[in-house]
C-alpha cells in the first residue's frame, strides 16, 4: 500500500516538474498549447470582431444603425422569416423520412442493416455540390420546374443522410428491455413507440436537427441551385452578399457583420432551446 | 412477412430517392451529348476531358490533404492536452474548441474574414483558406481522438515515464498507437469536411482558385457560359468519385471482414 502511494505520488511529480528528465521536456496538458493558441486567434478573436463591427459604421464609431438598417428593411427581414421557415420544414420532412428508416434498420438484422446503413451514408462522401448537381438535372430530366417546390426537394436530398445517421445511432443503443418491459405491462404497440421508444431517441432527433436545421439556413448553394426565378434564398446568402458582392469585391463589412450575429443569436437560441450545450457534443459529423 | 415486405419496401424507396439521381448522372456521363434526357450513343468523350478541370481537382484534393494533415496534428495535440489537463487550461481550450462545431459556417467565415481584414491581409487569400479549412475541421479530430483516450489506460503514459522514457517518447510510442484509430478517423472526417465545404472556400479563396465545389457552383447555379460548358465533364468527375467511394467502402469491408476472421481464429 506505501509502496503504490510512493509510486504514484513519484509519478506525479514526474507529471507535475519536468525538470526531473534531461532535455526537452513537457507536460502532457501543456500539448493543448498551440491548439489553443490557434482557436483564441483563429476562432475567438475572430467572433470578438463580429461583434465590434456589428456595432460600428464603417468609420468606426459605435452605433445601432446596422440593425436598424436590417430591421426595417422588409426583403431581409422576409429572407430571416423564410429561412428559419424553411429550414423547420427541411428538418421535419428529413425527420418524418428517416426516422421510419432509421427504426427499421435498428430493428434488422445487424449485418443487412450494416450494409444498407453504408448504402444511405455513401453518397455523403460524393460533393454535396454535385449531389445538387444530380438533383437538379433529375428533375430536370421528369420536368419539374425550378422554383420553391423544387428547392425544397433539393434541400431534403442534400441533408437526409445528415439526419439518418444519429437517429440510427441512438436507436440502436436504446435498451430493448424497456419496450419489453412496457409491452409486458400492458402497453399497446404505438403507446410503447410514444412513451418508450421515441422519448429514448430524443438527443438523436436533436443531434439530427441540428446538422439539417443550421446548415439550411446558412448554406445558399441549394437554394441558388434550385430557385430559378421564383424560388426563395436564405439568410447565408445575405451574409455572404456583403463580403462576395458582384465579383468577390468586398461590399459591406458592417452589414455582414450584423447578420452574422443575428445568425448567432439564433443559433445561440436553438442550442438553449434544445438543450445542446448540455450535452458533451451536438453538431455535425459528431455522431459519425 | 407483410410487415417485412412493408418495412423493407419503404427502405429501398428512400435509398431509390437517394441513388436515382445519382445512377442517372453517371449513366449521361458516358453520352456523348450534353443533355440529360437525350441519348445520342455510348462515349467516353467526358472522361478524356477531365484533363479541362484537372487545376480544380488538383486544389481540392491539395488543399484537403494539407489542411487536414495539420488540423489532424494540432487536433491530436489539443485533445490529449485537453483530457489531461483538469484546470482551467483544458476547460476553456474545450470550449473554444466546441464553437466551430456548432458555428454556422458562414459565420466562421465571415469572421475569419474580418480577421484578415484588421490584420492588413488580403481578405482572399490561400493563407485564409487553408486556415479556414483548418478551423473547420480540426475541432472534429479532437472529438474523435478524445474517445479514444478515455478507453486508454491512464498508467500506460505514467509507466513510459517511470521505465525512463522522455515524454516525448512516451507520446509517440506508447499513447499514439493506442489513440492512433482516433486519430485516423479524425484525418479521416478532417478530410471529408474539407472535400464538401462550400461555404468558405468561396469566401476565403482567391478569386482564380476553385475547388470542385465552388467550380460546379459556378456551373450549376450561375451558369455562366464557361462553366455550363463543363457540366458533362462534372458529370464524369461524380461517376469516378461515386467508384472511389464504393470501392473504398468494399474494401475496407474486406479488411474487417478479415480482422473479425483472424480474430476468431486466434
Amino acid at each position: 500500500m506505501t509502496e503504490q502511494r510512493k509510486q504514484i505520488s513519484r509519478t506525479d511529480f514526474i507529471d507535475d516538474k519536468k525538470s526531473v528528465k534531461r532535455g526537452f521536456t513537457f507536460s502532457r496538458k501543456q500539448l493543448c498549447i498551440p491548439y489553443g493558441l490557434f482557436l483564441a486567434m483563429f476562432v475567438v478573436f475572430p467572433l470578438l470582431l463580429v461583434v465590434y463591427y456589428a456595432f460600428t459604421d464603417s468609420t468606426g464609431t459605435f452605433t445601432f444603425i446596422n440593425f436598424l438598417d436590417f430591421f426595417t428593411d422588409m426583403t431581409k427581414i422576409s429572407t430571416l422569416v423564410i429561412s428559419v421557415l424553411v429550414a423547420m420544414l427541411v428538418t421535419l420532412i428529413c425527420l418524418l423520412i428517416s426516422y421510419p428508416v432509421a427504426y427499421i434498420l435498428s430493428r434488422m438484422n445487424q449485418k443487412t442493416a450494416f450494409v444498407l446503413l453504408l448504402l444511405f451514408i455513401m453518397p455523403m462522401w460524393i460533393n454535396f455540390v454535385l449531389r445538387a448537381m444530380a438533383m437538379k438535372e433529375f428533375l430536370s430530366l421528369v420536368q419539374l420546374p425550378l422554383g420553391s417546390f423544387a428547392n425544397i426537394i433539393g434541400l431534403t436530398y442534400d441533408y437526409l443522410p445528415f439526419m439518418i445517421l444519429p437517429l440510427y445511432s441512438t436507436l440502436i443503443k436504446t435498451d430493448r428491455s424497456l419496450e419489453e418491459a412496457a409491452f409486458d405491462l400492458g402497453a399497446g404497440k404505438v403507446k410503447v413507440f410514444t412513451s418508450v421508444t421515441l422519448p429514448l431517441s430524443f438527443s438523436g432527433i436533436i443531434s439530427g436537427a441540428m446538422m439539417v436545421f443550421l446548415p439550411v439556413m446558412s448554406c445558399y448553394v441549394i437554394t441558388d441551385t434550385f430557385s430559378g426565378s421564383t424560388g426563395f434564398t436564405v439568410i447565408g446568402k445575405l451574409i455572404a452578399w456583403c463580403f462576395l458582392g458582384e465579383n468577390g469585391a468586398m461590399t459591406n463589412v458592417n452589414g455582414g457583420a450584423t447578420i452574422s450575429l443575428i445568425m448567432l443569436v439564433i443559433l445561440f437560441g436553438t442550442m438553449l432551446a434544445t438543450g445542446g450545450f448540455k450535452k458533451e457534443s451536438t453538431g455535425r459529423g459528431t455522431n459519425i | 412477412m407483410i410487415k417485412k415486405f412493408f418495412t423493407r419496401g419503404y427502405v429501398f424507396l428512400v435509398l431509390a430517392f437517394i441513388y436515382i439521381p445519382i445512377f442517372i448522372l453517371v449513366m449521361y456521363s458516358f453520352n456523348q451529348g450534353k443533355v440529360i434526357g437525350v441519348w445520342e450513343r455510348f462515349s467516353f468523350i467526358w472522361y478524356r476531358k477531365l484533363g479541362e478541370i484537372k487545376d480544380v481537382v488538383f486544389n481540392t484534393i491539395t488543399l484537403a490533404v494539407v489542411s487536414s494533415i495539420i488540423a489532424t496534428i494540432l487536433g491530436t495535440l489539443g485533445a490529449v492536452g485537453i483530457y489531461y489537463s483538469k484546470g482551467k487550461l483544458g476547460k476553456s481550450v474545450k470550449t473554444a474548441s466546441q464553437i466551430p462545431v456548432v458555428n454556422s459556417e458562414v459565420v466562421t467565415a465571415c469572421a475569419l474574414v474580418m480577421l484578415m481584414i484588421i490584420l492588413g491581409l488580403s481578405h482572399r487569400s490561400i493563407f485564409g483558406l487553408y486556415v479556414g479549412h483548418i478551423v473547420l475541421s480540426a475541432p472534429f479530430v479532437v472529438l474523435s481522438v478524445i474517445p479514444k483516450l478515455k478507453q486508454m489506460d491512464s498508467n500506460l503514459y505514467e509507466a513510459a515515464l517511470d521505465l525512463g522514457a522522455t515524454p516525448f517518447q512516451a507520446l509517440f510510442k506508447v499513447v499514439l498507437p493506442e489513440i492512433l484509430p482516433g486519430v485516423f478517423s479524425g484525418f479521416m472526417l478532417a478530410i471529408t469536411l474539407s472535400l464538401d465545404d462550400y461555404i468558405i472556400t468561396a469566401t476565403l479563396s482567391p478569386l482564380d482558385y476553385d475547388t470542385i465545389s465552388t467550380a460546379v457552383y459556378k456551373a450549376i447555379a450561375l451558369s455562366t457560359e464557361k462553366a455550363s460548358e463543363q457540366v458533362p465533364i462534372y458529370r464524369a468527375l461524380t461517376t469516378i468519385i461515386f467508384l472511389i467511394t464504393v470501392l473504398a467502402v468494399v474494401l475496407m469491408n474486406v479488411r474487417s471482414n478479415k480482422k473479425v476472421k483472424n480474430n476468431g481464429k486466434v
